[in-house]
């Protein structure tokens, strides 16, 4: 029974590390898919994460701060669209623009506002997202197996942990079920199609920019407001570029994006549970090879080895009404 | 409005819009000053004097700059060929490994003038060698050069920690970084040259041979992409990829051949700060050269020329911004961050925003400079 305990475990801060990744992912879809190309999705979480946990320290209160990064990461995203969609510029110049930018004003405005290092005045119980215990998971505990995986792996998460989960077959039916998705994956594809049928391309493709800022807003709240009581220089740590390599990985679907994200979650928490011990017939794997080991997978995944990874074909291209 | 390039003089095209640009990005950064609480004209006035006013403040802004006219030549070559090679940093760093290696192989039995050309030999190849897989899977295999040099950046910086707590450091030692090289492995300083101007430069100012290095660099980046058969070739597939394959220019041959020059340029910024100021490889020693190549690239509109004071402006941004935060702490080094961002911002992804405005101030001075007839009498 150790073992499955251990397992739990694993699979319980999996589920933690992926939760950021998959909002961020999710985020990514909803650009890429409308056809602009977003690696600015590590900036805008970085962004929501401070203004978040800034909002929340200054209120006291975690809906505020929620708000406040919502509004912060899809001002951003706005301006991710106004050079990429207005002014047609280069999405991805665009997007390491806004990466430098969240990076640098973070870390300013914080010093300058809390004094305290970058750091943002660490958050009491209300100004954070309380773990949620489901149902009878207490009762539960002790019944083997069922019990075990229901109170301590699906209960005790936070409200933003569920929300980032429902947000996946929610995207599903919007994107594939709704007249919305459907424009929204025309004009990825073949926007000039969409602007004869008489559809704004700018607006279908703003509207979808704006849907990347809100789910951006959230997972830097779920960094800043829920698995740390606080926002602290630097903090999303590349995790936008993993959402990215989970994006491609799942091939701009859904469904395949949560495990993607899971997947490297389930990484991340296996290199933090092995560091040091060694393992059977390979030995002792450095964390290093287990950091690297997402950007490898997706790499190999471009290259072509593991099926085809295609991205939307309007993707990256400015749309010129008149040619 | 088919195309979103209105046309205009030359000297408004490459002078006046990037002017602007500028002007605009710094508004925003004095902005952010302003919300900091501090006056952004004497934040200007503290950092251009720190970088300026002494001559160990111009040999620190020089040995800066030398990091960035490496990676903004870096990107621009890449530019050129229509490919974005935002992994300059992780191209550095492990050009660091081939500097690293030479100089510990060397330092003891070669002098500083043997051991730098074979240094330069390892940081370009290993810095080629690191772009090379990028480069081929964009050519061959058709992933895109930007996610997977992203990607070649992580795997860069977790090799490179990998290698650092590992088997690079000598026995005992606690920090993760190599021992320090010897005479052989360490470049002579340039303090001397501002000296003879009559400024005063600190001995331990670290300007040294690699400035010469990069502005000859700079030199033989413009030879080659404006004055070489192969120049011809890469510009021509930054155009049009078609045309060129019309041509009977061969894609995967130029996107490798660019990426790996555009590879060794950015290895090249490891010898500046390993062999030149610090004299081991440290972890992040980099410390976001190669992303500041975006800016200084984009700002110097990818010419040598542009580059080089682009690069200065921003090795003047390093040292002054290492003043400004003595004398205002709540403005520390990561101003620079914002500035370079705004850079990117306005020189980059908004470079056409200003250019219909300019355009209509031009056409109602002079129709003619905008390439606008003058209107024709009736019946003409």
């Amino acid at each position: 029974m150790e073992f499955f305990e251990a397992l739990i475990n694993i699979l319980n801060s999996t589920i933690r590390v992926s939760v950021p990744l998959l909002l961020a992912c999710l985020a990514g879809l909803y650009s890429e898919r409308a056809g602009i190309f977003d690696i600015g999705l590590e900036g805008k979480m970085l962004a929501g994460a401070f203004a978040g946990a800034a909002a929340a320290a200054v209120f006291g209160s975690a809906w505020i701060g929620l708000l406040v990064a919502v509004l912060v990461s899809v001002a951003l995203a706005l301006v991710h669209g106004f050079a990429s969609i207005t002014h047609r510029g280069n999405q991805i110049v665009s997007g390491v623009a806004i990466n430098f930018i969240a990076a640098g004003s973070t870390i300013i405005l914080g010093q300058a506002w809390f004094n305290q290092g970058g750091r943002t005045p660490s958050l009491t119980a209300d100004g954070r997202f309380g773990a949620i215990t489901l149902p009878f998971a207490d009762q539960l505990r002790d019944v083997p197996v069922v019990g075990q995986i229901y109170s301590g792996l699906l209960s005790g998460h936070t409200l933003l942990a569920y929300l980032a989960f429902l947000a996946v077959p929610f995207t599903w039916w919007v994107l594939f079920r709704t007249r919305f998705g459907l424009r929204l994956r025309a004009v990825g594809e073949n926007p000039a199609a969409v602007d004869t049928a008489g559809i704004s391309v700018a607006w279908l493709r703003y509207r979808a920019v704006i849907c990347t800022g809100v789910l951006t807003g959230l997972a830097g709240c779920y960094m800043s407001l829920s698995q740390n009581a606080g926002f602290v220089k630097d903090m999303t740590a590349g995790r936008g570029y993993i959402a990215l390599a989970a994006l491609i990985f799942a091939k701009w679907k859904p469904v395949p994006a949560m495990f993607a994200c899971l997947l490297f979650g389930f990484l991340d928490a296996l290199s933090i549970r092995l560091q040091g011990t060694p393992l059977p017939i390979v030995g002792k794997v450095p964390v290093q090879f287990m950091q690297a080991l997402p950007y490898v997978l997706t790499v190999i995944l471009l290259a072509g080895f593991i099926g085809k990874a295609i991205p939307p074909r309007a993707g990256g291209v400015p749309y010129v009404k008149e040619r | 409005m088919s195309t979103p390039y209105t046309k205009l003089p030359a000297w408004a095209d490459y002078g006046l819009i990037p002017l602007i640009n500028l002007l605009v990005a710094f508004a925003g950064a004095g902005l952010v000053v302003l919300l900091v609480g501090e006056n952004p004209f004497r934040a200007a006035a503290i950092l251009v004097e720190g970088a300026f006013g002494s001559g160990t403040g111009i040999a620190y802004t020089l040995y800066y700059a030398t990091n960035f006219i490496f990676t903004g030549l870096a990107v621009a070559v890449a530019f050129h060929c229509g490919l974005f090679n935002i992994g300059g940093e992780g191209q550095a760093y492990i050009a660091g490994l081939g500097v690293g290696v030479v100089c510990l192989a060397f330092d003891h039995i070669l002098p500083w003038w043997l051991t730098f050309p074979l240094a330069i030999l390892g940081a370009a190849i290993s810095g080629a060698l690191w772009a090379l897989i990028p480069a081929y899977l964009q050519a061959k295999r058709g992933s895109h050069i930007v996610i997977t040099t992203i990607m070649f950046n992580f795997i860069a910086a977790s090799t490179m920690v990998y290698l650092l707590v590992g088997p690079l450091k000598p026995r005992g030692a606690m920090a993760p970084q190599t021992r320090q090289l010897v005479e052989g492995g360490q470049l002579p300083k340039l303090g001397w040259l501002l000296s003879d101007f009559g400024l005063t430069v600190r001995p331990s100012a670290p300007l040294n041979l690699s400035f010469l290095l990069a502005l000859a660099m700079a030199f033989v980046v413009w030879l080659v992409v404006w004055r070489t058969r192969l120049g011809y070739e890469i510009r021509t597939m930054g155009h049009s990829s078609k045309a060129a394959r019309y041509a009977g220019i061969s894609e995967t041959r130029i996107i490798i051949i660019t990426m790996l020059i555009s590879g060794a340029l950015a290895g090249m910024m490891a010898l500046n700060p390993i062999m030149g100021d610090q004299h081991n490889v440290s972890l992040d020693f980099v410390s976001g050269a190669g992303f500041v190549g975006i800016a200084v690239a984009l700002m110097g509109r990818s010419h040598p020329a542009g580059i080089v004071p682009a690069a200065i402006l921003f090795g003047m941004l390093y040292q002054g911004g290492a003043e400004l935060a003595f004398e205002m702490p709540n403005i520390s080094r990561d101003m620079i961050v914002i500035i370079q961002g705004l850079v990117i911002l306005f020189a980059g992804a908004l470079e056409h925003m200003f250019r219909p405005t300019v355009q209509a101030v031009f056409a109602s001075f002079s129709p003619k400079s905008v390439g606008i007839a003058p209107p024709r009498a009736e019946g003409a």
